[in-house]
């Protein structure tokens, strides 16, 4: 919200400059986010009546006027093609300062001038003008445009926290600024109108919780098409209201100055009575800004005998909307429950002043004066006569007694406040109370909706004292040490890992393109949001692979020829159940080199096996498996599932040739994706005698159907082992002359080891021969 | 007598005269070797004189040692020089890089969030954790934010379209969650990622960071609030001239309130926000307000990120361009 300082200093005026009044402000609560200034500075601009204009003898598009600006008759060279004669203009006189440049008598093509006609762009007040700035025809001739125009004020941007509603009118800051710095609040001065007509509107609660209070009252045989005064026009304009006629002017002015959102009907439109009451199931109703809305039965409405006219506290129907032929006009000043209004404009899809400030709570007792108030700038600005106030209410939200002890903001705040200190507080909120022994009981203003508890108002006894005035004090609190579990990893530490392996972390978005889900998780159905900030950020994403890909693609673009990237996140899916899983995965991939280039070792692209080993590192000292398996993102010959202790915990593979293709990747990255939860966890580890002895190595090679895997004759070797058989493993994989094509030999190192005593040469021997028979019987091995 | 001393002059300059280990032995030889040159004057031991005998004998011993100690030295220098020749050869260019992997790194917001846990951690507080994907009751109602409130709008909310759930806004849900299953005292940290629909432009983006903090017990303070993060934000920056204020505020789900900013000179900037557990927060998780108070906050890591390492805009974090990350490794 925008608004004035001069506006809000003829309600309180502490002995503060502008700044120290926004700090005081900001420290109380209703943060001011900016202050700026409504003209740069300049001076010696008055106010100077154009007498006669005359065409420059030697420049078509000049004139030479001359101007009576208070003292001797001025000539002025002018180029603005709106001077006239009789035209009051602000006129700098030589010597004036205007930014970005200073008036002189000069000639001007041959002309001189003593002076400068000025530009509403000149006076730094516009950013285009396409003339002169015209003053109003009273202005007196050599005043002060800088008083005249009220141009040594500030607008002010407040930010009232959604809970200060009451801080949403210029009187109501005059209100919080008086309590913030105690200066004295200087009250609007609002009498009532005599009616001097006897026509008037009944008014009907028929909702009386929604809306419980209305008042209304008939001016008749107004003129709407009246100027609305500068002054006025001004204020609005500062707080960013346009100007749409002297009515609507008017009640958003008494909506700025006291925070009662009004409306102006065409009383020539309304047939009957006022009625408060709640839409019928798919009413309609026409509003100002032109939308037809189709209502539920829990909007509440303003209507008369036959129709809606409005929604209440929201926006008015077009239908009875006052205009510059209306002559008479009904005038309403309510109190609508925030219940009532909440959420209405929103489900509409626009938002109102008025909602605004009825939402968050508007004052229940001003609504009377407010109508006043209103009246009186009717019948000041648009003349007409006044019926008496029609006013129907119910019960007025509860402001019931809220205890307060001393005791409790002490142990709350951490401070002490003592009965004075608080009794001058809640005197400068100007909250009703009672106090015996410590105990207070507050009672809060009809304008505040946001104490109902103790907390509140000690809030209310922290903020006024000050913040920055409560002590800060490290808590004490016992002694205790935190958990360190060592059967679990962290994130952290799996982070760390992986970094040392060469990785980089990335983070990407956890909405991701319906096409990755599709193309990279095998995912038709990922869980859509319904309102996204974009198309391709619309599902949630089941896998880290469409990040990491599109990682990948944006920095290949940018000449990173090796890219190693991880993230750790949380994927989204549905379960089986219907709720919803959100798993943290470890996802990784690699493309380019093995290493980055460098001297003394020949470069050679990263393949699956050093993917593979990153994997095995990061859930070393456990051993997975690796399983031949098919996954929609990856080569169907170059992926694998990887399942570690029985459970599943990921995938690994080359992208799929196609998706390489599509995103438009040079290369194959390999790709990981690993369940946090699985990974993340490791045995504690358990002592093993060393034994005295020496392991005897022997090394088997065995020629094998290119078809059999690795694992599964490791698996075979290791079910079948003699127990002296403490390690099998494979040190080189041959294909080539001396071995069959479809044919590969696989070398493997065995060694033998005894815990109690040296192996004879004849167990050795024996040991082999069974590991022999198996590779023979059970996998067809040619031995070598 | 006067033999003796000529050998071993003659031998002393011959073995000085020698670099090479084969010929210092081939010269060892010819002195004390069995045919050696002194070897030979012992032989003729015999035929001297009784009486001269033991002055002859123990004179020749003399020499022998004499020599022996200078074969000894001038073995060592040879092996001296040659270990010096051959480390000469060995020298390498110590000045090329070293080779094998190289190393990546953290994401900056991570690295950050790290320290910020190290941090919390070391003045007692557990870390924890919770879902992205939310129910409206986690994320507004139980933190006593009701529907329709204005307070609702202040953070615009992705829905899922199945009309039920959401994006947590904040990562204030992790409070509930975790005051559901743990009794106070309490004292966590909850780092996450939230979500608001918010166009992206240098310093808004619709997924970012937060920290939540939460600390319930019977005296805790809007004053050891204020202490705590004063003391967070000192550590963190390892500055001491840091200013903090805090400024009143609103939160549904404290009461009091209060806006973090802080200065490091001139202009604030805003850290985050805290304030009191509203008793309607305890009192959804069945704690007693009478009994049990605490403090709440949430920092932005992102933007704690950006002030720490002169990050100018916030969606370099989410770009994943190399060329930015790799600076923080």
């Amino acid at each position: 919200m925008k608004l004035s300082e001069n506006w809000l200093r003829t309600f309180v005026n502490p002995p503060l400059s502008t700044e120290e009044l926004a700090h005081a402000l900001t420290m109380g609560g209703v943060e001011v986010e900016l202050i700026e200034p409504v003209a740069p500075p300049f001076d010696q601009v008055v106010v100077g009546e154009v007498m006669k204009v005359d065409r420059h003898p030697d420049a078509d598009r000049l004139t030479v006027c001359r101007v009576n600006a208070g003292g001797k008759p001025l000539t002025i060279v002018c180029g603005a093609p709106n001077v006239a004669t009789g035209s009051k203009v602000p006129t700098a006189l030589p010597g004036a300062r205007l930014p970005g440049m200073t008036i002189q008598a000069a000639k001007v093509r041959g002309v001189e001038s003593q002076g400068m006609l000025c530009s509403a762009k000149e006076l730094g007040l516009a950013e285009d003008a396409a003339g002169l700035l015209m003053l109003p025809a009273d202005a007196a001739v050599g005043g002060d445009v800088r008083r005249l125009l009220d141009l040594d004020d500030c607008l002010l941007t407040l930010k009232p926290t959604p809970n200060r509603g009451d801080c949403l009118s210029v009187a109501g800051v005059a209100r919080e600024a008086a309590a913030v710095t105690g200066a004295a609040l200087v009250p609007l001065e609002a009498g009532t109108v005599r009616a001097t007509i006897a026509d008037r509107l009944g008014v009907i609660l028929e909702a009386p919780q929604a809306g419980p209070r209305y008042c209304g009252r008939l001016v008749r045989g107004v003129n709407a098409g009246a100027p609305t005064p500068e002054w006025m026009v001004r204020r609005l304009s500062r707080s960013g209201i346009r100007p749409l006629g002297a009515l609507v002017d008017i009640t958003n002015y008494v909506m700025l100055e006291l925070g009662q959102p009004l409306h102006a009907f065409d009383a020539a439109r309304l047939e009957g009575g006022i009625r408060v009451r709640f839409a019928r199931d798919g009413e309609q109703l026409t509003l100002l800004n032109g939308q037809t809305a189709r209502l539920t039965p829990d909007f509440l409405l303003i209507a008369d005998d036959a129709k809606a006219v409005a929604l209440a506290g929201v926006m008015g129907g077009i239908e009875t909307a006052v205009n510059d032929g209306t002559r008479d006009v009904f005038l309403e000043s309510a109190f609508f429950a925030p219940e009532a209004v909440a959420g209405k404009s929103r489900r509409l899809g626009f938002s109102s002043e008025s909602a605004y400030r009825f939402e968050r709570g508007v004052d229940f007792a001003g609504t009377a004066a407010a109508l006043e108030r209103a009246t009186q700038l009717v019948l000041e600005i648009c003349g007409g006569a006044a019926g008496p106030v029609s006013e129907a209410h119910a019960a007025f939200p509860a402001r019931e007694p809220v205890r307060l002890r001393l005791g409790r903001a002490e142990r709350l705040l951490g401070v002490r406040l003592d009965g004075a200190q608080v009794s001058d507080i809640l005197c400068r909120l100007r909250f009703e109370f009672t106090a015996i022994e410590g105990e207070f009981r507050v009672t809060p203003p009809s304008y505040r909706f946001d104490i109902a508890i103790e907390e509140d108002l000690i809030e209310e006894l922290a903020r006024i004292h000050g913040y920055d005035r409560i002590p800060s004090a490290l808590p004490a609190a016992a002694a205790a040490m935190l958990p360190v579990p060592e059967k679990r990893r962290d994130a952290a530490a799996i982070r760390r890992l992986l970094a040392a392996r060469d990785y980089q972390e990335i983070v990407s978005y956890s909405f991701v393109d319906a096409a990755w889900e599709r193309d990279l998780a095998g995912n038709d159905g990922p869980l859509a949001l319904a309102n996204p900030i974009a198309g391709h950020l619309g599902v949630m994403r089941s896998s880290l692979a469409g990040g990491l890909v599109s990682a990948l693609a944006h920095n290949l673009a940018r000449k990173q020829a090796r890219v190693r990237l991880f993230e750790i996140g949380r994927c989204f899916m549905t379960a089986a159940s219907g709720d919803y899983l959100q798993p943290v995965r470890v996802g990784a991939l690699a493309c380019g080199d093995a290493f980055h280039e460098q001297w003394g070792s020949t470069a050679r692209r990263a393949d699956f096996f050093d993917v593979k080993g990153d994997v095995e590192a990061l859930l070393a000292p456990r051993a997975a498996e690796f399983r031949p398996a098919e996954h929609p993102a990856l080569h169907p010959g170059k992926s694998a599932l990887i399942v570690c202790e029985g459970r599943m915990a990921g995938w690994i593979g080359e992208l799929h040739p196609r998706w390489q293709r599509k995103y438009d990747l040079p290369l194959p990255p390999v790709l990981f994706e690993l369940e946090y939860d699985v990974i993340s966890e490791r045995g504690l580890p358990a002592y093993n005698d060393i034994s005295k002895f020496p392991p005897v190595r022997r090394d088997i090679a065995a020629v094998v159907d290119e078809g059999t895997s690795y694992q599964a004759i490791l698996e075979g070797l290791r079910r079948g082992r003699p127990a002296i058989v403490t390690e099998i493993g494979l040190f080189d994989i041959y294909r080539g002359t001396g071995v069959e094509t479809g044919k590969k030999s696989l070398a493997f190192r065995v060694l033998l080891q005894d815990t109690r005593k040296t192996l004879s040469d004849a167990e050795v021997e024996s040991a082999v021969s069974q590991l022999r028979r198996i590779l023979q019987q059970q996998f067809n091995a040619k031995l070598r | 007598m006067r033999e003796v001393d000529a050998i071993v002059a003659e031998a002393l300059a011959v073995f000085a005269g020698i670099d090479d280990a084969d010929r210092l032995e081939q010269a060892k030889a010819r002195y004390l070797g069995k045919s050696g040159a002194l070897t030979g004057l012992l032989k003729g031991l015999g035929k001297l004189p009784a009486v001269e005998r033991p002055a002859f004998g123990s004179r020749i011993n003399a020499a022998k040692e004499q020599l022996e100690t200078a074969l000894r030295e001038q073995r060592s220098r040879i092996q001296e020089r040659k270990l010096e020749a051959s480390l000469k050869e060995e020298t390498l260019d110590v000045t090329l890089p070293g080779r094998g992997l190289g190393g990546g790194g953290l994401h900056p917001v991570t690295r950050t969030m790290d320290r910020i846990e190290a941090l919390f951690r070391s003045m007692g507080f557990e870390v924890a954790d919770g879902p992205e994907i939310e129910t409206d009751y986690y994320n507004f109602t139980a933190l006593n934010s009701p529907e329709n409130h204005p307070a609702r709008s202040m953070q615009d909310t992705f829905y899922l379209a199945d009309g039920k759930h959401l994006l947590r806004t904040h990562t204030s849900p992790i409070q509930i969650r975790y005051l559901e299953s743990h009794r106070p005292p309490v004292r966590i940290i909850a780092p996450g990622r939230v979500f608001r629909v918010d166009a992206v432009d240098a310093t808004h983006s619709p997924m970012f960071h937060q920290i939540e903090g939460l600390w319930v017990d019977e005296h805790v303070t809007f004053a050891g609030l204020k202490g705590v993060l004063i003391e967070f934000l000192g550590k963190f920056f390892e500055r001491d001239d840091l200013r903090v204020r805090f400024r009143p505020s609103f939160f549904p789900f404290t009461e009091p309130s209060a806006e973090i900013d802080m200065s490091f000179g001139e202009g604030w900037l805003e850290m985050g926000g805290a304030g009191m557990v509203h008793p309607n927060v305890l009192a959804n998780v069945n704690i007693n307000s009478e009994k049990y108070q605490g403090f709440a906050f949430g920092l932005g890591p992102d933007r704690l990120a950006m002030l720490r390492y002169g990050v100018n805009d916030l969606r370099l974090f989410f770009e994943n361009d190399l060329r930015f990350l790799k600076q923080f490794n």
